[in-house]
């Protein structure tokens, strides 16, 4: 009978221990962190934890590093030269000034260089899939696409940005704006909205990679080639091609609607003077169709492997 | 193929006993406490792949491959189990599908009572994986980076971190290496160095994927020794697949062999020989050059001047045909040499390929 109260005795201490052993796991599972975090903040998180990494590996090479930071830089400062050089032949690109021209071409590299700097790396994607890599990303506690964007993070992308802003810069100071406050106010809105656009450009393009694993220059040609395409007045474009970038795959909201609105400028394709203030809801738009087609891209993945 | 396995989570049934042995395929997953027999579980799982071949410029034709056919089974926690097979078995499949990075195309999986490809980022709390060909440590870093941003990733608390740490520094004889680059590690020490990483967060799975690959022996004794420390120590399952059949033979009990999808065999290495009907090899020195020696119960398969090579079956002891030989012929020296698994394997594959 005492044997037995004994066993019971020690059930009871194996299941407490069962209990705690319970406790703990739940707790790791929540990740020792209040309820309710949502898959965005864990993402963020993850994006920060290992674009930190990436940046102390390239410092690893700081010599490397400052030339490629100087390389960035001079690249798409040449960029730029071959639009002056344009102008001192003519006074206008498509009834254009330089300074108007200036004035889109930092909008769309500001915009662009945000973009590049956060998430330029998934378009390595499709070569993750082929060597088989992305499946170390899979196995950890993070979302895959926070991983990937954060892959290679290189601050070296700051030139672009830079370079951006500096001819933005010079085009405020040359172009004369009658500001008003709902224009100084669409300025940041303008930049944040067109890195929006463009980080859903670069998200599809890498699901689309999931699909075909090399096709990454085929983003490219939408988001390289977007920005440049961008830096130009809508004026000397076809009206077909403006159509498409305007209804299709909409990077006109990225600078070009906007732009116009605040130089006071006539839009293309006779579009009415609200569409200016659009670009937040596009962008929002956009990202929630990015988000989806990055979804289903991980979900074939996932389905048929590689 | 979802609405099915609803079905089974509505299907409660009442399980206080947690020792009972017989497994029950429809107990709800909610339950994160199970018994210890089925901790891993597959039912009928399968994996089907399209497969596009180019037959013209843009034609392609689609055909089906099935790498998973069917596959059921059950690890109970802290078990060790080898995993089989040539290339292309659907070795990697299996894992894949167990770590969630694939989905299954069919059939139950449960890991720890996770539907791994549902909760992967759950799972990924409870389960360490190494790939034996890539790394996961930050190439140009030192090694303890790598194991703080496993550290945080993870959200391991610090002092389970400090603790895990320190032990595998130790057993893994890390500690010169946690300063120095990634990419200046001998692989042998990368290994290690992976090992580590994939252990800092106390999984109560350790999934290997060819671990001993291109290791040296050192490297490789070094490994097994601290698998089975894990693994005795700490409860740790573990779950390996390999082409070294020398690391099943020396760490695994259990041992299960895919072909074509299939699990062909699924019990301990002993058996493996039984059923490849597997044969040990007595080498013989003699005094002299000597007509093939003659005994009951084995034959000769090779001559070589004054030594000769007999082949009798695994499961037969070695002693009455030495003894038999020593009294009838002029020994000088013997050895016996185990059977190879993988001529085994080979022969199992074989029979079941004419049968």
């Amino acid at each position: 009978m005492a044997d037995l109260r004994n066993l019971r005795g020690l059930r009871d201490l194996r299941d407490l221990r069962g209990l705690r052993d319970l406790k703990e796991r739940r707790d790791a599972d929540s990740g020792f962190a209040p309820a309710g975090r949502s898959r965005l903040v864990d993402g963020l998180r993850a994006y920060r934890l290992i674009a930190w990494m990436w940046i102390r590996s390239t410092m690893a090479y700081r010599a490397s590093f400052a030339m490629t930071v100087f390389g960035n830089f001079a690249g798409s400062a040449l960029d730029f030269v071959a639009i002056l050089l344009m102008f001192s032949r003519v006074d206008e690109l498509g009834g254009y000034s330089l300074g108007q021209v200036a004035f889109l071409y930092g909008l769309s590299s500001a915009a662009f260089g945000l973009t590049d700097l956060a998430l330029g790396s998934v378009d390595r994607l499709g070569q993750r899939v082929r060597d088989g890599t992305l499946d170390t990303l899979l196995v950890r506690p993070a979302p895959v696409l926070a991983q990937v964007a954060a892959d290679r993070f290189a601050l070296r992308r700051l030139g672009r940005i830079t370079q951006g802003l500096l001819v933005l810069g010079y085009a405020l100071f040359v172009v004369d704006i009658s500001w008003t406050p709902l224009k100084v106010l669409l300025m940041p809105v303008m930049v944040v909205s067109g890195a929006a656009i463009f980080a859903a450009v670069f998200v599809a393009g890498a699901a689309f990679q999931f699909v075909a694993q090399d096709a990454s220059q085929v983003t490219n040609s939408f988001t390289y080639g977007g920005t440049t395409l961008l830096q130009y007045p809508p004026t000397v474009f076809a009206k077909d091609l403006v159509r498409g970038v305007t209804f299709v795959l909409p990077l006109a909201f990225v600078n070009w609607l906007p732009a116009l609105y605040v130089l006071g400028l006539p839009y293309p394709l006779d579009l009415p003077e609200w569409v200016a203030f659009l670009p937040p809801l596009v962008a929002t738009a956009c990202c929630a169709l990015a988000g989806i087609a990055w979804r289903a891209g991980l979900r074939s993945y996932r389905s048929t492997g590689s | 193929m979802d609405s099915s396995q609803d079905t089974d989570h509505t299907d409660h049934t009442d399980r206080t006993d947690h020792t009972d042995p017989a497994p029950d395929p429809h107990r709800p997953d909610t339950d994160p406490h199970h018994p210890d027999t089925d901790f891993i579980r597959l039912d009928g799982v399968e994996k089907v792949f399209d497969v596009r071949k180019k037959t013209g410029f843009l034609r392609s034709e689609r055909r089906q491959v099935r790498a998973v056919d069917s596959i059921s089974f059950t690890v109970s926690r802290g078990e060790m189990v080898g995993y089989i097979g040539p290339n292309g078995a659907g070795k990697s499949t299996t894992i894949k599908m167990l770590t969630g990075i694939l989905t299954p195309s069919g059939g139950r999986l449960r890991v720890a009572g996770i539907d791994p490809s549902r909760e992967r980022t759950r799972l990924a709390q409870r389960i360490g994986v190494v790939f034996g060909q890539r790394t996961t440590l930050w190439w140009d870093l030192p090694l303890i980076d790598s194991y703080r941003l496993m550290h945080r990733m993870y959200r391991i608390p610090d002092t389970r971190y400090a603790e895990n740490l320190d032990r595998c520094v130790e057993l893994l004889q890390l500690g010169d290496l946690l300063d120095v680059p990634v990419r200046q590690l001998s692989l042998g020490q990368r290994m290690r160095g992976d090992i580590a990483a994939a252990l800092l967060h106390d999984p109560e799975v350790l999934y290997l994927d060819e671990p001993t690959i291109g290791l040296d022996v050192v490297s490789k004794v070094r490994v097994r020794e601290f698998l089975r420390d894990l693994n005795a120590d700490r409860g740790t399952t573990v779950l390996l697949t390999t082409h070294d059949l020398s690391d099943i033979e020396q760490l695994c009990r259990r041992v299960m062999v895919i072909d074509h999808g299939r699990l062909m065999y699924d019990g301990p290495l002993t058996g493996l020989h039984e059923i490849g009907e597997s044969e040990r090899t007595l080498v013989v020195d003699l005094e002299r050059e000597l007509p093939p020696i003659d005994v009951e119960s084995a034959r000769v398969v090779k001559v070589e001047g004054p030594r000769q090579w007999l082949a009798f079956p695994a499961a037969q002891s070695a002693a009455p045909l030495v003894a038999r030989i020593a009294a009838e012929y002029p020994l000088v020296d013997l050895s016996v040499r185990e059977p190879d698994i993988e001529a085994v394997i080979s022969r199992m594959y074989a029979e079941k390929a004419t049968s």
